[in-house]
């Protein structure tokens, strides 16, 4: 199979901060806001490059998104900061009336997200967000795999007019996809050929596929792995033409199996090529304090879930 | 005295839109709009700075944010009375495919609209994010909102009051429709607001009350007191002390009319208390 390095652990929330700083520089329209968490989102480097453009809120979520949906009108971009949990759940109707249906240009940067921010525990640790902003009519979801795929996406964003959710995480995790790869929102990366199984993976649980495939290579399985960092528009070409080959399909996502990844793959197999699926997920309950390789042990998030994931849909074959 | 013969016709004439739009489809707010008609026809009509058409990021002009999108009839009215979309329009008021829905949006792209409301609390931040950028870009144009006094029972909008007085947004000028009332009775009874002017003040904002809300020559005064301390580092609210249901004796003084049409009788009866001024759309 396909050989990926580690070119070092790294945060994606790191990849946001480089990728917003480099916005800065080139993009005069783009503002950046944050609810009292510069330093975890990692705005200091655009902010000390550009203090007439960054507006901080204080912790008042709700009025960062009205804000930065008022911040459009006049045409500037305003991309804002926060966890995870408090850029989605805590302000969804203000996203939902304010940016969504009033189709403004705001990009909702969400660090910390899933169980893995550790030690914090369920209270930081949203689940539900990818599938409170993809039910969303208009909102792009994106959940990039590694440090320079976030940086990508952040300033990928930046070109699309309309609202988008920019999905990140705390932890250092591997950074493997290559630093000048562009972006493409909607467009699934295939990130090894194999014909037996598909393994559909967002956020940093595509690194944790790729382990899993090499693992099942070793037991004579070939698995095809597939980077989705868009969740919604869902690249669906290129889910089914691997599936059409392999018969069957493993998602994996640090979410809730209610509402994320798996279950938009699940609506368009049903549809268009019903196939056995096992989803790689947390099984819709809350998280806990923790190490985030322990979490990950725990709610079955890590390569050894995706292996047993794939063990138990080929027999379903 | 300034003569106002010719907006105090437009105020008889919009509150006839507002009474007709509601009555076609036994549907909306008409109580709270006819208490900001006099409001809205000063504004539109005499102190905002406004260019011919519309577009979205609405560049060197003063700018409007509704934040009780709930009044949508008055809204819609006086901006079509004001030329930005076809009087003639107002007959689709919340019907199936119009542009003028039950609560303001930019979804249908109605010119005049740069924000959906209605759910409550949300307008000041919005007009603090549009008065930001205009400061980005240089345009000394004002911002303007309007927001009922029961919605300040939504605690965003103290988050919204607590930043633009720390950040000096001295471009804003932001009006409560103090009318004391709300859908389930008087403010002091559902929840009292206590004192709003202390409360503005304590934050840091300049307050302005015009206790005549339904008066014209009371409003403009008012309006143009408030665009003479912009600039001056503090956000401005006008505490605008309305009478709910205005011009319609029925009507007035009441919380009973805030979402309720009325019946062929009542509407007669509105009617002829606000005989046709400018032309009925």
């Amino acid at each position: 199979m396909k050989k990926y390095i580690d070119s070092g652990k790294n945060d994606t929330r790191s990849g946001f901060g480089a990728g917003l700083a480099e916005l800065g520089r080139t993009n005069p329209n783009v503002v950046a806001l944050c609810a009292d968490l510069i330093g975890s989102l990692k705005m200091q480097e655009f902010i000390k490059e550009n203090p007439e453009r960054f507006f901080q809120i204080g912790i008042a979520e709700a009025n960062m998104i009205g804000i930065a949906a008022g911040l459009t009108i006049g045409g500037k971009i305003p991309f804002t900061g926060t966890f995870a949990n408090f850029s989605t759940g805590r302000v969804y109707d203000q996203i939902r009336q304010s940016v969504a249906y009033s189709d403004k240009n705001v990009k909702i940067c969400a660090s910390h997200a899933g169980l893995t921010l550790g030690e914090d525990g369920a209270t930081h640790q949203i689940l539900e967000d990818i599938g409170l902003m993809k039910m969303l009519p208009g909102m792009v979801v994106i959940n990039p795999c590694d440090y320079n795929q976030t940086k990508a996406a952040t300033i990928a964003i930046a070109e699309h007019h309309g609202p988008v959710y920019l999905r990140f995480g705390r932890p250092k995790v591997a950074n493997f996809t290559p630093a000048d790869q562009k972006f493409e929102i909607g467009k699934a990366i295939l990130l090894n050929e194999g014909s037996d199984v598909t393994i559909v993976a967002t956020g940093h649980l595509v690194w944790e596929a790729l382990i899993a495939a090499e693992d099942l290579e070793n037991q004579g399985i070939s698995a095809e792995v597939i980077n989705i960092h868009t969740i919604k528009p869902l690249d669906e070409a290129a889910i089914l033409t691997s599936v059409r080959k392999t018969g069957c399909i493993v998602t994996a996502e640090e979410h809730n199996y209610l509402g994320g990844l798996g279950e938009s793959v699940a609506r368009t197999l049903a549809q268009q090529l019903p196939t056995p699926q096992e989803f790689v997920a947390t099984q819709d309950t809350f998280g806990e304090s923790g190490t985030p390789a322990q979490l990950m042990e725990k709610y079955k998030l890590n390569n050894k879930a995706i292996t047993e994931g794939v063990l138990k849909v080929l027999k379903r074959k | 005295m300034s003569d106002y013969t010719a907006l105090q016709d437009l105020t008889v004439q919009v509150r006839r839109d507002i009474l007709r739009m509601v009555h076609k489809v036994n549907s909306g707010h008409p109580g709270g709009s006819l208490g900001c008609t006099e409001f809205l026809v000063a504004l539109y009509h005499e102190v905002m700075e406004l260019k011919a058409g519309f577009d979205m990021d609405g560049k060197d002009e003063d700018l409007f944010f509704l934040s009780n999108g709930h009044i949508s009839p008055v809204f819609y009215s006086v901006l079509a009375r004001k030329g930005y979309f076809p009087i003639a329009e107002l007959n689709t008021f919340r019907l199936i495919d119009s542009r003028l829905q039950g609560h303001p949006t930019t979804h249908e792209g109605l010119p005049g609209v740069r924000i959906a409301s209605g759910s409550l609390g949300q307008g000041m931040s919005v007009a603090i994010g549009a008065a930001l950028g205009k400061k980005l870009n240089n345009d000394p144009h004002l911002v303007y909102s309007l927001h009922g006094d029961g919605e300040l029972q939504e605690g965003q909008n103290w988050e919204a009051i607590m930043f633009a007085a720390g950040n000096k947004v001295d471009n804003l000028i932001a009006t409560i429709d103090y009318n004391g009332q709300q859908i389930d009775g008087a403010t002091d009874d559902v929840l009292p607001l206590g004192d709003l002017k202390a409360k503005f003040e304590a934050f840091g904002w300049e307050v302005i009350e015009v206790t005549e809300g339904n008066n014209l020559e009371a409003i403009i005064k008012g309006l143009q007191d408030a665009k003479n301390r912009t600039g001056q580092g503090k956000p401005i609210c006008i505490l605008l002390s309305t009478i709910m249901g205005n011009g319609v004796d029925f009507m007035m003084y009441t919380h009973a009319w805030h979402g309720k049409a009325p019946s062929d009788e009542q509407l007669e009866n509105a009617l002829a208390q606000n005989p046709e001024t400018l032309g009925d759309y």
